[in-house]
């Protein structure tokens, strides 16, 4: 906030004012060194940004980026004449760096992208298609979960392009405490959603009061969005309109909505719940919708004695074992890029098997490729088996670059209703307002085309 | 002109220059952007561009969570400014009391907050408010009182926020008062004790209206600085729980860097400037008619 900072300046700015006379010109003096120092600056920045044989700048977010480093000596033993300049982003501010960088035609050559921002920056027409190079290349598209490369492929006015080739993994399953829902007398862990609904009742029942069936953090919206895209489309018309008052996503909602309403799980948000790892330990909840990074989290942060009961288990669908969300980042090269080439062979060399293998032990990151599960350390792993599964099954979100802001929307709707608010019907109907005002300006580019193309 | 004319507009232009290259010509492009969709689609290809006229001011109106923005900055205003100058005019009442000792120590450690890092002090005031081992839970459950999910619930995020801004900027006014009280001439309080008037006369009489202009500018920086609430939200709830801390400013923010639609978040920035600007000039008003202060 701005209260005090931008008055505090005032009394600074007067200073100059009192510089005498030879002062000032010392002062311009080394104003004129300064600028032109700086201009000097610029142009061999200029130069080194453009020089086909400079560095490979690689945009990396949080953990990946620190790790990544520990991946390039296997790969400067094999291209000794490529250089790679790593820059770490922190995963909040990657966002808007990224489009500012865009906007100020200052893209590095190579990013590590959250699959769901390709959207984006395909509208924006800043990646480079990778088609022809992966077709020159050892790269198997086959071996790839074929949910998941499908969120690198785009529409475009050429057809289909692949953008971005995954790096790694991430969706969502169920974490549950195997000794609770044994002692409930479920000795197998739930497949369907009235199977699943059957569980919590049970655990609830025994635990009492203080004991739910499942934690649904309010202010995550992908545990809600993997079941509604096992119930069917959640937008309409070309991606133009939203489908949120349709049947199938209201089913979903309703299933979700009514596991509170039962009391099933705490109305809570997660800044609500100190400790998850905790609360998951003391039993006040046996089931948690995660994802990856919490098999690694629960082998830390759980006690000794509780190591032998968590388990994990493929997402319930509505009558059997279904779709979850296909998440996860990709590598992707940009379109201004000078080092397109060296930046492709980086690509590659992250997208072999063995360094997916060696990034999965020192990250715990999921590969996306077949081949990279037959190592032990994810075959032999009892947890990791779920996302091998679950992997097989998952569903792109829709490619559109609103969808982010869709998302969130829907997830606050979710929260109304679940605080009695406002009842299904009224909060997805007002959610499909929400959303057609949201997507106005892609209506309205899609008939332009079509009148283009008419003429 | 006169011959002066010529010589005063040249020294002055430099100053114009920048004011015009860096102020004026932004403002007016923001203006132009606010009747624009600028968006996304625009930035990729300028022929999406579209002139909406006043579409995004209608459409502001028209959008629930702006009212909630404007509700919650309003909140955070009404309670936060008076608050936040009745504390800086205790503190600058206390070191300037006579009895007052070490009063430069003093005034250094309430005026340590202002100019620390926003977001450093957010962490340590984060650990302050945690529900369960945050000192001042710990401090309320010694009273007896039940732990205050703080920054989780929807009905304390805006007091924990307004608590913190108001620790984090008193000082600064409190300097500016300081200053005010030290030029009231002594004078005034011994005649006004000859005649009669206790502790609470003099301060109600003699120190009050004196201080009037101070207070009046004081009040006008702080409202303007109050409104465009911003870093303490986003370091501290994201907007959250239940967007119960977006400020206006927060929402701009949102609108326009994290969705990027430049034309909408323009329309907001002009708004929000409309109303710190009548909200001042009717604060002036007091200034100028010194009636109005007694």
């Amino acid at each position: 906030m701005a209260a005090g900072s931008p008055t505090l300046p005032r009394a600074i700015r007067g200073a100059p004012m009192r510089l005498t006379q030879p002062g000032n010109q010392a002062r311009r003096r080394a104003l004129q060194r300064l600028a032109a120092s700086s201009a000097l600056v610029t142009l061999a920045g200029c130069g080194r940004a453009d020089d086909p044989r400079g560095p490979v700048n690689f945009w990396a977010m949080g953990r990946e980026a620190e790790v990544v480093a520990e991946l390039l000596p296997a790969f400067h033993a094999r291209h000794p004449d490529v250089r790679v300049h790593v820059q770490q982003l922190p995963w909040t501010a990657a966002h808007e760096k990224l489009l500012t960088a865009y906007a100020g035609g200052s893209l590095p050559d190579l990013c590590q992208l959250g699959n769901t921002w390709l959207p984006e920056l395909t509208a924006l027409d800043a990646l480079e298609p990778l088609d022809a190079r992966v077709a020159d290349s050892a790269v198997a598209l086959d071996d790839y979960f074929a949910g998941i490369l499908d969120t690198n492929v785009m529409p475009t006015a050429g057809g289909h392009r692949l953008f971005g080739l995954p790096w790694y993994v991430d969706t969502r399953v169920l974490f549950f405490r195997s000794d609770l829902l044994r002692a409930a007398g479920h000795a197998q862990p739930p497949r369907s959603w009235p199977e699943w609904l059957a569980a919590m009742r049970a655990i609830r029942l025994r635990g009492g009061s203080r004991t739910y069936g499942v934690l649904l953090p309010l202010n995550e919206p992908d545990p809600l969005f993997a079941l509604a895209l096992q119930q069917g489309a959640l937008l309409r018309d070309d991606n133009t309109r939203g489908a949120f008052s349709q049947p199938p996503f209201r089913r979903a909602l309703a299933f979700y909505a009514g596991i509170f309403r039962e009391g099933l799980a705490p109305a809570m948000s997660n800044t609500q719940i100190a400790n998850v790892w905790d609360e998951f330990a003391r039993g006040l909840f046996a089931f948690y919708v995660s994802g990856p990074w919490n098999i690694g989290e629960f082998r830390r942060r759980l006690p000794r004695e509780l190591q032998a009961d968590w388990a994990t288990a493929p997402l319930p669908g509505p009558s059997g074992p279904d779709v979850s969300t296909a998440g996860g980042s990709s590598l992707v090269i940009f379109k201004s890029s000078p080092r397109k080439l060296a930046a492709w062979r980086l690509v590659e060399f992250l997208s072999e098997p063995a360094t997916m293998q060696r990034f999965h032990a020192l990250t715990g990151n999921l590969p996306p490729r077949r081949s990279a599960w037959r190592a032990p350390a994810l075959a032999a792993d009892a947890p990791s088996r779920a996302f091998a599964e679950q992997l097989e099954r998952v569903r792109a979100a829709p490619k559109i670059p609103e969808w982010e802001r869709i998302f969130q929307e829907m997830q606050l709707a979710a929260e109304r209703v679940v605080q009695r608010k406002q009842t299904i019907e009224a909060a997805t109907t007002e959610l499909d307002a929400t959303v057609d005002a949201l997507l106005e300006k892609r209506r309205w580019l899609l008939a332009r085309a079509q009148a283009t193309a008419r003429r | 002109m006169r011959p002066g004319g010529v010589v005063g507009w040249a020294l002055a232009a430099p100053a114009l220059v920048v004011i015009g290259v860096f102020f004026i010509l932004p403002v007016i492009a923001g203006l132009a952007l606010s009747l624009t969709d600028f968006d996304l689609y625009a930035l990729a290809d300028l022929s999406t561009l579209r002139f909406v006229g006043l579409d995004n001011y209608l459409r502001l109106l028209h959008t629930p969570l702006f009212w909630q923005a404007l509700g919650n900055t309003l909140y955070f205003v009404a309670v936060g400014v008076p608050l936040s100058i009745a504390l800086s005019l205790g503190a600058a009442l206390l070191l300037d009391a006579r009895v007052a000792r070490w009063q430069g120590l003093f005034r250094t450690a309430l005026f340590a907050p202002v100019v620390t890092t926003v977001v450093a002090v957010a962490v340590i005031w984060r650990y302050l408010l945690h529900t369960r081992y945050g000192l001042i839970n710990q401090a309320l459950g010694d009273l007896g009182i039940a732990p205050i999910d703080w920054l989780g619930d929807p009905h304390w995020s805006m007091p924990a926020i307004i608590l913190f801004a108001t620790w984090k900027n008193f000082g600064y006014n409190m300097v500016i008062l300081l200053a005010g009280l030290q030029a009231v001439p002594r004078e005034l309080y011994e005649s006004a004790r000859v005649d009669g008037a206790g502790t609470f006369r003099r301060f109600a009489d003699v120190t009050l209206p004196m201080l009037t202009p101070t207070l009046v500018m004081v009040a006008i920086m702080t409202l303007a600085g109050y409104f465009q609430l911003f870093a303490e939200p986003y370091v501290m709830t994201q907007g959250g729980p239940l967007r119960s801390t977006v400020s206006v400013l927060y929402f701009m923010y949102e609108e326009g860097f994290r969705w990027w639609n430049l034309g909408y978040a323009s329309a907001v920035a002009f708004l929000l400037f409309v109303i710190i600007f009548a909200l001042s000039a009717a604060l002036l008003r007091f200034d100028r008619d010194p009636a109005a202060g007694r």
